[in-house]
């Protein structure tokens, strides 16, 4: 059998400089699905692309053959003229990209951008090419797929964007689909019912995927075949059960050691102390009005509710959620950059038995106090850092404008915070764009840490990280907690990395939480639907244990789905009840 | 349903800010000490010519102008009663322009209609020129199209517009033999509206509209280009490539859509800057707009002339903004739907 896409010795560089893509050669089956796994620029976005010959513009395809044998005959992608390329990019060959929010243009509908597909390569009628794409938006799960056919991109959450990216992709019957990276973007339970729609859409159409990815769980859970590139090479390509059950190459294996995993726990852990608490919220909802003029009434949007957290001192307290859960802004609440809604409380203890500060209430001295005590890591390390500040710069600025030490003393400190991060203090004079994404935010902790902060509030510190850097900042957090003596408020959408740092975690889902506990008590026994979604839906790089599906729809979705002693009472939920110490669940008693 | 209610607001907010804009214009203008009158008295006495003065002193207590200023506003508003009556503005009355000895109605009337119809002529070049060369300069971007396109407006941009306007003239006239000055042939002045005049019209527009819209379509295109060049990168241009879209359909119906909005958002900003911009090559060029009088009204303090000329432009702008909102509203459904994405 010859395969329906055969990659030979591709090699991609840019002008004069080393190849970035070199020598990678693979073969795609029909029916079967290739992954090309790798780290932010080992090359595998750029090899994806040439097949489709949609590379930018500066790249130079320098050697090698792609080979695609369709139904319509064997052809050399590379030596295609580009009429003919046309022909094949949306009919037979067609791609998923990896942010639904921007792939999609916002100024046209869905109906119009997925039927546009059909225009060009069939020759169909005004109401036929809408027949298909209904039908193609019912079979990628629209329950009502003339709403979505008159929907603009932006009146969707990410995974119907990402849903209708796929109804574009699917509608014109490709035999090979792309995906580069489909479901990074989303929430994992969104990830979950997102990978099974395209499973299930190539048992029924039998065509061949590459899906490129960087997360071994996904793997696992969607590919036969796997390919392994870092640095523009393959280091280790075969069968997925082969390559996942044992890997054979160093690259690999220490990939896998970083992905982070849920574990399998024996026992539930002890309920966590509460007697010395360093940052107590109280009560905590947020109402935002948004008003956009005078011709529309004004909309309230509840971002969180009744929210009770309290972090011991020395410990990490995890706020896990979803986009739109309202974990970051509890977190911006903590920080005292917004103010609750009255009623709630924010007390902030600096010491064990001093005054408590109240956060939502801050006189502006008070606020500086604060400030140097509470601390925050940002997401993004690419865009919280000046490009126009050299690091040194960047690292004494707190202290200057607390008016710390002399200028020789913030030097010093912002040196030695430097080696507590495993930095050398002589890069203190570059600039950070000399930096990769890992060091940087190694730079944005050791910033936040010369003003000898107690508490440090993390948000979402390595969601914009590979997963083998994301593994070292999440050691140096845990390092230098216990070395600085300090707490962690931590925000993440991730319960693997949770799972590893922290002492308590809360669910949020719509606004409140759900359930409470430590780390291995939620592991070990999660009562609410939600959390065993969120649970289930973490993909494990472990072909023996996949995804269910099920589980997932039932807990993520609508809560009239959950048994009945979870479900709402018109728009109120259940209250929060502790089921054994230090557990709480969201339930009817 | 969305847009009517919409297109009311926006009407409603346009009156309410034309009204502050009447506040403004007067105060403004009623700032540098004296009036017309005083100082015409003052030279008149000066001189010797009692009679003068009577007829004066007549004026300005007909005119009000021996009333406080917010009671002189009121009248010329046509909110408060003046020696008429209610006269103002909300009654139809523009005042009396005391330089040219005449209602100010009758001064500027024909000029009124001459002045919309330059800037309208230029505003339309603007566009014509401004779009295709910006999206060419985009779609070619860094080839020598962009870099010609680049040049002919940065040319544009530089060159004075009544230096232009004399060469254009004289190269027009000597060439395609394009007449000279006015805007109509001085035999049809006055005469009514025939299909000579109309011809005659046309071809005295052809060198004020590329004067005055040079120096803003040399503007625009940059703005578009850059634009342009902005949204080319966005991922949703590969989308379409994926799908196997010809360049220039795409080019069409995706980025271009995008870039859009601020070139219909101009429209606004446009109108003023050409009418204000286009005073001095009115008066080179001789053209019978409001741009000669403004001038003329302003230098002597004929208050009434000046205020309803500004009001004129004050309003040309307005409606300006009001048709761009509207036309933002049709063609953006994120901001029809008042999402944020």
């Amino acid at each position: 059998m010859t395969a329906l896409l055969e990659v030979k010795d591709l090699t991609i560089g840019f002008g004069e400089a080393a190849p970035v893509v070199d020598g990678v050669s693979f073969c795609v089956n029909a029916g079967e699905t290739l992954a090309l796994v790798g780290e932010s620029g080992s090359g595998k976005t750029l090899t994806c692309r040439s097949v489709l010959r949609i590379l930018p513009e500066a790249a130079q395809l320098r050697k090698g053959s792609l080979n695609f044998n369709g139904s319509g005959g064997s052809s050399a992608l590379l030596k295609l003229s580009e009429k003919a390329m046309r022909k094949i990019r949306g009919d037979r060959i067609s791609m998923i990209f990896q942010e639904p929010m921007r792939s999609l243009s916002p100024l046209h509908r869905l109906g119009d951008q997925v039927a546009e597909v059909l225009r060009l390569h069939r020759d169909m009628g005004r109401s036929e090419a809408k027949q298909a794409v209904l039908t193609q938006f019912e079979q990628v799960g629209f329950a009502d797929p003339n709403r979505a056919w008159r929907s603009y991109p932006f009146e969707m959450s990410g995974g119907m964007r990402q849903r209708a990216m796929i109804a574009m992709a699917m509608v014109a019957k490709p035999e090979l689909l792309i995906a580069d990276e489909p479901t990074t973007a989303l929430d994992v339970t969104t990830q979950a019912q997102v990978l099974g729609l395209i499973r299930s859409l190539q048992a029924d159409t039998g065509m061949g995927v590459i899906l490129v990815t960087h997360d071994l769980g996904v793997v696992a859970n969607m590919a036969q075949q796997v390919v392994v590139m870092h640095k523009g090479r393959v280091m280790e390509s075969g069968l997925a059960s082969d390559i996942l059950g044992a890997p054979a190459h160093p690259y690999t294996a220490k990939l896998f050691a970083a992905a982070p995993m849920i574990p399998q726990v024996a026992t539930a852990a002890r309920a966590p102390h509460h007697d010395d608490i360093i940052l107590d919220l109280r009560n905590i909802s947020k109402t935002y009005t948004m008003r956009a003029g005078g011709w529309r009434a004004p909309v309230t949007v509840s971002a969180c509710q009744k929210v009770d957290l309290q972090l011991q001192r020395g410990t990490t307290l995890a706020i896990v959620g979803e986009s739109g859960s309202g974990k970051t802004t509890c977190a911006r609440i903590a920080m005292g950059s917004e103010k609750p809604d009255a009623g709630g409380h924010v007390l902030f203890k600096p010491e064990k038995g001093a005054d408590p500060i109240a956060v939502h209430e801050m006189t502006t001295t008070q606020r500086t106090l604060f400030q140097r005590q509470a601390q925050m890591v940002f997401q993004d390390p690419y865009s919280s850092l000046s490009p126009r500040m050299r690091v040194q710069e960047a690292l004494t600025e707190p202290m200057e404008i607390h008016a710390i030490g002399t200028a020789a003393e913030r030097r010093e400190k912002a040196a030695e915070m430097i080696r507590w991060v495993g930095l050398d203090p002589d890069m203190m004079r570059r600039f950070p764009h000399a930096f990769s994404g890992g060091q940087r935010q190694r730079l944005s902790i050791a910033r936040a840490l010369t003003l000898e902060p107690r508490l440090l509030i993390c948000d979402e510190p390595t969601s914009a990280l590979d997963v083998s850097v994301q593994d070292q900042i999440l050691s140096l957090l845990e390092d230098i907690r216990e070395r600085a003596n300090l707490s962690y408020l931590f925000i993440s959408h991730d319960l693997a990395v949770v799972a590893r740092i922290a002492d308590e975690v809360a669910v949020m889902r719509a606004g409140v939480i759900v359930e409470q506990a430590a780390p291995d008590t939620l592991f070990y026994n999660p009562q609410h639907p939600y959390t065993k979604a969120l649970i289930a839906a973490q993909p494990e790089p472990d072909i023996s244990r996949p995804i269910d599906l099920d589980l997932v729809a039932k807990g993520a979705g609508s809560p009239s789905l959950w048994p009945e002693q979870y479900r709402f009472q018109g728009t109120q939920a259940p209250a929060l009840r502790e089921l054994e110490p230090g557990h709480k669940v969201r339930c009817h008693a | 349903m969305i847009f009517l209610r919409y297109a009311v607001w926006r009407f409603i907010t346009m009156l309410l800010t034309l009204a502050v804009v009447s506040v403004l214009v007067f105060t403004i203008i009623n700032l540098p000490p004296g009036d017309y009158l005083s100082n015409q008295i003052a030279e008149l006495r000066a001189t010797g010519q009692a009679e003068g003065v009577a007829k004066a002193e007549f004026l300005r207590q007909e005119y009000s102008l021996d009333q406080p200023i917010w009671k002189q506003y009121m009248i010329w508003a046509g909110i408060a009663p003046g020696p008429q009556g209610f006269a103002g503005l909300l009654q139809g009355n523009f005042g009396w322009s005391f330089e040219f000895d005449r209602p100010v109605g009758e001064i500027v009337g024909d000029a009124l209609w001459m002045t919309v119809l330059v800037n309208l002529a230029a505003v339309l070049f603007v566009y014509l020129v401004a779009l295709p060369l910006g999206v060419l300069a985009a779609a070619k971007s860094e080839t020598w199209v962009d870099y010609t396109a680049g040049f002919i407006g940065y040319l544009g941009l530089a060159t004075p517009n009544f230096l232009l306007a004399l060469i254009l003239f004289y190269y027009g006239h000597r060439y395609f033999n394009i007449p000279i000055g006015g805007l109509m042939a001085p035999e049809l002045e006055g005469e009514p509206m025939s299909w000579v005049k109309v011809q005659s019209i046309l071809l005295h527009l052809i060198v004020p509209t590329f004067v005055i819209g040079t120096a803003g379509a040399a503007a625009m295109m940059q703005r578009l280009r850059a634009n342009m060049l902005d949204e080319l990168e966005k991922p949703y241009v590969e989308t379409a490539k994926a799908k196997g879209m010809a360049p220039a359909r795409l080019l069409a119906k995706y980025p271009l859509r995008m870039a859009f909005n601020p070139f219909v958002a101009d429209i606004g900003n446009l109108l003023p800057a050409m009418i204000s911009g286009s005073v001095l090559v009115s008066v080179v060029l001789g053209l019978q707009t409001i741009g000669p009088a403004l001038l003329i009204a302003l230098k002597s303090q004929d208050q009434f002339l000046a205020a309803f000329i500004l009001m004129f432009v004050a309003l040309l702008t307005l409606i300006g903004t009001m048709i761009s909102d509207m036309l933002l509203v049709l063609l953006d459904p994120r901001i029809r739907y008042g999402a944020r994405g």
